[in-house]
């Protein structure tokens, strides 16, 4: 199908292009300069043409989404999504079924979507539920930080034939990148332990948080991933801790020569000042302070959003703690030899002074971080928010007015303690377009994703905003509704939705990572490995590999590893 | 000969993936590394086969051709007004995943056999959560193991040599370094390997555990006994849980079927929860059929719910006791019920079995049951793991893909190729 989208504000940050009038063609899946013939045109005046949203963090699929998904039918029985010509049924809120969360994050204009923490002893499971989640190309993190074969070799320091190995577990799971989750922490967590910092020891393994992520750093970098690794730092959801993610960000700056070599993930859960629970307050300026002098870091929110969440991290430790405050339903869920998880329901309210702090540090943050192409829209879905939150985020950032008035509702010693009120910065719909697609596209390294220059994906959303004519700052409703239901959604050159409805089913596409790995090299490390791998987990290592054709649509990205 | 190694049994839930399968001629000829029940599915899955779809024409059964019985199973499920879709756990998850489909099509319920097992421990699951882990966990670290319920050497028999007493882990290596403790009615076989042994009086679960539950959080019972066990002995348990590196308890239908059903099992899943304020505990299900984990899953992400799917209103709705195929059928309110890869009618109370009879049943199964003889369609179908691949669950969810390793039998196929049949045709493809 040939499809010319005539006549849009084109926000396209990849190309600097911030508000054009332009028109966008489209041929095969692909943007091209012209099309001619049998074209669809879709008439885009006084709209808004972006491409299609790039979610770097969600939770959407594998074995603790279903674990939350099993956990809470009472969650499950307010949001039902009904069966129809197009669409199949399920249901929704904090954590939907597969087809409804694809369809969900279409409507919105997103088409691409990150499973940011999957354990690969389990991630044909997760490819099973990408399967089934349509609409969208996605991916997966794989959680290797305390795998015990990646901590056997990063202690003796033999990088190369650790980086090899992670090469073949990448290339074996079908995995996208290196997720880092409470290194050293989660190891501790298989004997109910935890660590305190990112120099305390690991047992047996002789080693510090601190060696995990400089080492896979450097792994990250042998083995030339798309994507940088992925951290969730230690202490996670703990007063005092925006130290260890300022340490944790310190660690690695002598391995960047100035490229970005670390992403933060969920920022707010780390970005907490104060020594309890009473006294805490927001870390973000000091945050902000450093990654805006350090350009080597990128971070994406974690942005809370008020009520009910799930939350869910292959944190063990930290899940335990937010059972033992909140008390309510747990579930822990260890993976041997690799890593753990843990879900906990969570409700976060406008007058609990906690909750009103969390929410003001992820907007502080995105506020004073000078940077948009450094910083990242999400909601760690579903432990802080939900995706479907995108749009009230987006309203927030843009207008101060909306700010305002959730700060008139929130508990007022939390509020005398937050600096956002101060803050008059409103973000412009051409730093929306980063943080939410250009920036994030760019992050995971996905060259054809995140903008509408010739021989990108033809990924686009078309929002029913005319740029010239509405103040975001003042009318952020009409910007939030817009969000929530693109005018029109195309994926790979299709329209799938029109008005915030699904009107074609597609399936899209699951990108991993192909590393080519020096041959020697790899057989060297896979013979060495093979008898402790089979020593150390219950299923043999040829059966742990997932074939190719396990998944829908298999998109490998070709990597030519520098080892 | 054709050695084929790694195999996965596709027997229980254990999922035992070193299987050495020798093969000559398309048939298998010999079999290394199961326990007695693996073997015998590999070396007679051939036995008894179905080689011909037929369906009842007046009393008799008449061999039709595939076409006709996929016809006819169309017409059945399209003329029910409240149709049951059910089995599932002795095949694939792609296979599962096709039936979805149908089940939201026709607007039927699907079930899984969870529903007449384990289901009192999703039930428990759903209502205060659990501390769980894979089984390598439990065999790297684990130095305290029970069974409770359950005897795995008659009906998981590598589940001790594999993952718990007898398995070499990283960090516990010898079975002198665990303790084994059975709670059981009575001494099983599993019981006599034990290094202690608690009979507890017949359904009495609920008070056992509540008195160790109350052992490990406060210390002293007034009584001199509970559930038949002296006081002493729960104490010295309630110790040894406390005081343990890392303790891992393993129950079976002992406990999910005996009087109190989910309370037991949030009876069992508090008190390991309670026991991580000291130390490290994990509770696990003895799941029995190889996927009937794979059937929660798929029936959990298509839906949120992982079985008793009611698809009637056009979503998913779920409520066991009322869309639990055993009450539909008990109400007498299907009219049609579509069977793959399950014999319902030998684990049915018998009044339901009485019940599910009267209506026409179809039924996609590789071999002859009771149920097969009262269906009104039968469509034979190859065996996952032996002679088609798909994915399963182990008991503890680490999925596992099944291979095939000879051919099925002339003309027959696989319940996942059967049932897109089946949903091509209900769709008017
Ligand atoms: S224990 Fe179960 S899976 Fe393992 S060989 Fe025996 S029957 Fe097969």
């Amino acid at each position: 199908m040939k499809i010319l989208i005539k006549n849009g504000y084109v926000y396209d940050p990849l190309n600097k292009i911030d508000g054009e009038i332009m028109d966008i063609a489209i041929e095969n899946g692909k943007i091209v300069e012209s099309v001619s013939g049998e074209v669809k045109e879709i008439d885009a005046k006084n709209m808004i043409v972006m491409p299609g949203g790039v979610d770097l963090h969600s939770h959407i699929a594998g074995s603790k989404v279903n674990a939350g998904r099993l956990l809470r039918p009472e969650d499950h029985y307010k949001d039902v999504e009904k069966k129809t010509n197009i669409k199949r049924s399920g249901v929704g809120y904090t954590v939907p079924s597969t087809f409804t969360t694809g369809y969900r994050y279409s409507e919105m204009g997103y088409t691409t979507v990150m499973e940011a923490a999957t354990p690969p002893l389990k991630t044909r499971h997760t490819h099973e539920e990408l399967n089934d989640i349509p609409m969208v190309d996605k991916a997966c993190l794989s959680v290797l930080d305390n795998n015990w074969i990646v901590l056997d070799y990063l202690s003796k320091n033999e990088l190369e034939k650790c980086a090899a190995f992670i090469g073949w577990i990448l290339n074996a799971i079908k995995g996208y990148g290196i997720k880092i989750v409470n290194p050293g922490g989660v190891e501790l967590w298989g004997w109910g332990k935890n660590v305190k910092t990112i120099d305390d020891q690991v047992p047996p393994f002789n080693i510090t948080p601190r060696e995990i992520i400089r080492g896979l750093c450097k792994i990250n970098k042998m083995l030339n991933l798309p994507h940088t690794i992925h951290l969730h730092t230690n202490n996670l959801g703990t007063p005092g801790n925006y130290r260890t993610l300022i340490e944790s960000m310190k660690c690695v700056s002598d391995l960047s020569n100035g490229s970005i070599v670390l992403h933060v993930t969920h920022v707010q859960f780390c970005g907490y000042k104060g020594y309890s629970w009473i006294t805490l307050s927001s870390g973000a300026s000091e945050i902000a302070k450093f990654v805006n002098e350090n350009k080597y870091v990128t971070l994406d929110l974690g942005q809370i959003v008020f009520g009910d969440a799930t939350t869910m991290t292959a944190d063990g430790p930290f899940q335990y703690i937010l059972y033992s405050l909140s008390k309510n339903k747990w579930i822990n869920a260890d993976v041997e030899a690799e890593t753990s998880a843990g879900i906990v329901p969570y409700r976060f309210k406008k007058k609990n002074y906690v909750n009103a702090i969390q929410w003001s540090i992820g907007l502080e943050l995105t506020l004073l971080v000078k940077d948009p192409w450094r910083i990242f829209l999400t909601t760690d879905h579903p432990n802080a928010g939900l995706f479907t939150s995108y749009p009230k985020l987006i309203a927030w950032l843009m207008s101060k007015k909306a700010r305002e008035k959730i700060l008139k509702k929130v508990n007022k010693r939390a509020k005398s303690k937050m600096i956002l009120p101060t803050l008059e910065r409103e973000y412009t719909f051409y730093e929306i377009a980063i943080i939410t697609r250009a920036g994030t596209a760019k992050a995971l390294g996905l060259k054809n994703k995140g903008h509408l220059g010739i021989g990108a994906d033809a990924d686009v959303a078309i929002y029913d905003l005319n740029p010239k004519e509405i103040d975001p700052s003042k009318d952020y409703k009409k910007v939030r509704r817009a969000f929530r239901k693109a005018a029109y959604t195309i994926k790979d050159g299709k329209i799938v939705c029109k008005n915030g409805e699904v009107v074609e089913n597609i399936s899209g596409k699951t990108y991993w990572v192909n590393v080519d790995i020096p041959k020697d090299l790899l057989i060297s490390t896979i013979s060495e490995v093979k008898e402790k791998f089979e020593e150390y987990y219950t299923v043999k290592m040829e059966n742990y590999a997932i074939h190719e054709n396990e998944l829908l649509k298999s998109a490998p990205l070709k990597i030519n590893s520098n080892l | 000969m054709k050695t084929i190694n790694n195999v996965v049994c596709s027997f229980c839930g254990c999922l035992c993936d070193d299987i050495e399968v020798n093969i000559e001629n398309n048939k298998i000829v010999n079999v290394k590394n199961t326990c007695s029940l693996g073997l015998s599915k590999f070396l007679n899955y051939d036995k008894h086969r179905i080689l011909k779809p037929r369906i009842r024409k007046s009393k008799e059964f008449v061999n039709v051709s595939l076409e006709e019985a996929i016809d006819e199973c169309v017409k059945i499920l399209s003329n029910a007004s409240y149709p049951i879709i059910y089995g599932w756990s002795n095949t694939s998850n792609e296979a599962l995943r096709i039936g979805m489909e149908i089940a939201e099509l026709i607007g039927g319920v699907i079930d899984n056999t969870t529903s007449v097992c384990h289901g009192p421990t999703i039930i428990g699951v759903q209502d205060i959560g659990e501390s769980t882990s894979t089984l390598g966990q439990v065999k790297n670290r684990a130095d305290l193991i029970i069974y409770w319920g359950s005897n795995p050497l008659h009906a998981h028999p590598r589940h001790l040599s594999r993952y718990t007493a007898l398995s070499k882990g990283r960090f516990v290596k010898t079975r002198k370094e665990r303790k084994i403790v059975v709670v059981d009615v009575r001494k099983t076989a599993t019981a006599s390997i034990a290094d202690i042994f608690i009979q507890i009086k017949p359904n009495s679960d609920y008070e056992l555990l509540s008195a160790l539950r109350y052992a490990v959080n406060n210390g002293e019972i007034e009584q001199n006994e509970v559930a038949g066990v002296p006081v002493e002995k729960i104490e010295e348990l309630a110790e040894m849980m406390i005081s343990c590196k890392f303790g891992a308890l393993m129950f079976g239908l002992g406990l999910t079927m005996s009087p109190g059903k989910h309370r037991n099992i949030e009876a069992a899943i508090a008190l390991v929860t309670d026991l991580n304020k000291y130390t490290k505990f994990v509770i696990l299900p003895m799941r029995g059929h190889y996927n009937v984990t794979g059937a929660n899953n798929v029936t959990c992400w298509t839906t949120g719910y992982p079985f008793a799917v009611d698809f009637s209103k056009g979503y998913p709705y779920y409520n066991p006791g009322e869309t639990t195929i055993a009450d539909i059928i008990a109400r007498g309110e299907c009219d049609a019920a579509l069977i793959v890869a399950s014999d319902p009618i030998s684990h049915l109370p018998i009044e339901s079995a009485r019940k599910l009879s009267k209506i026409p049943i179809v039924t996609i199964d590789p071999h002859e049951t009771p149920t097969t003889k009262i269906s009104k369609v039968v469509i034979p179908s190859s065996y996952v793991g032996i002679e088609y691949e798909g994915t399963a669950y182990r008991m503890d969810g680490v999925p596992l893909r099944l291979k095939k390793i000879v051919d099925p039998p002339d003309g027959i196929i696989s319940d996942e190729e059967i049932l897109k049949m089946i949903l091509s045709k209900l769709r008017g493809d």
